[in-house]
């Protein structure tokens, strides 16, 4: 599995846009059109903080939909990447929103302007 | 799938879990889990998320559509 893992393409893919993007947000749908309610979550609680945000619709392309799940191990979308670190889906960016920890986090990396 | 299997699926991977499942659209498809185990202590919401998909490996996005997920250590003080 570690040789395809390499010479993956969307893997490629998804290491350049979480490394050149401070916030990408891997969703269903665009952040103007969501196509799934968890995915159009993300975006409202992104747009409240008002940080700008990469939005990759995971529909927009083939095989991206499920290598995001494989590059992070995590079987569902939306997905949130910050600084290349993965943050987590839906729940937990609400948990995290509720408890002021993300703009708290997105603060810490530089992400936040007062 | 039904909220009977996902629990016992989750307590199979996690044994010494407390489980609650809500079938929360009544619909069999959208499902709301707070699962609270030792396990967890010491590690991150994605980590501690992790462990309670491995349980659910190959179910959730396929006959669980959607499930929403609290995890809690079981010693947080203020139940965060």
């Amino acid at each position: 599995m570690t040789q395809y893992f390499e010479k993956n393409e969307v893997f490629d893919r998804i290491r350049q846009d979480i490394g050149e993007n401070d916030i990408v947000l891997y969703m269903k749908g665009t952040a103007v059109f969501p196509q799934c309610g968890f995915s159009a979550a993300v975006v409202q609680i992104l747009q409240n903080i008002g940080v700008p945000f990469k939005d990759i619709d995971v529909l927009s392309e083939p095989g991206l939909g499920q290598g995001i799940k494989d590059f992070t191990n995590w079987p569902t979308t939306p997905q949130l990447y910050v600084k290349g670190e993965f943050i987590g889906g839906c729940d937990i960016v609400r948990e995290l929103y509720a408890s002021g920890d993300l703009e708290g986090l997105l603060y810490q990396k530089g992400l936040l302007k007062d | 799938m039904d909220a009977g299997t996902i629990e016992a699926l989750i307590r199979a991977g996690l044994p010494d879990a407390e489980v609650e499942i809500d079938d929360v659209r009544g619909d069999g498809q959208h499902y709301a889990a707070r699962v609270v185990s030792p396990q967890f202590r010491g590690l991150s919401r994605v980590e501690q998320h992790r462990l309670v998909f491995k349980a659910l490996e190959g179910h959730i996005g396929q006959d669980i559509h959607a499930l929403q997920l609290t995890t809690r250590s079981g010693d947080e003080l203020s139940g965060e």
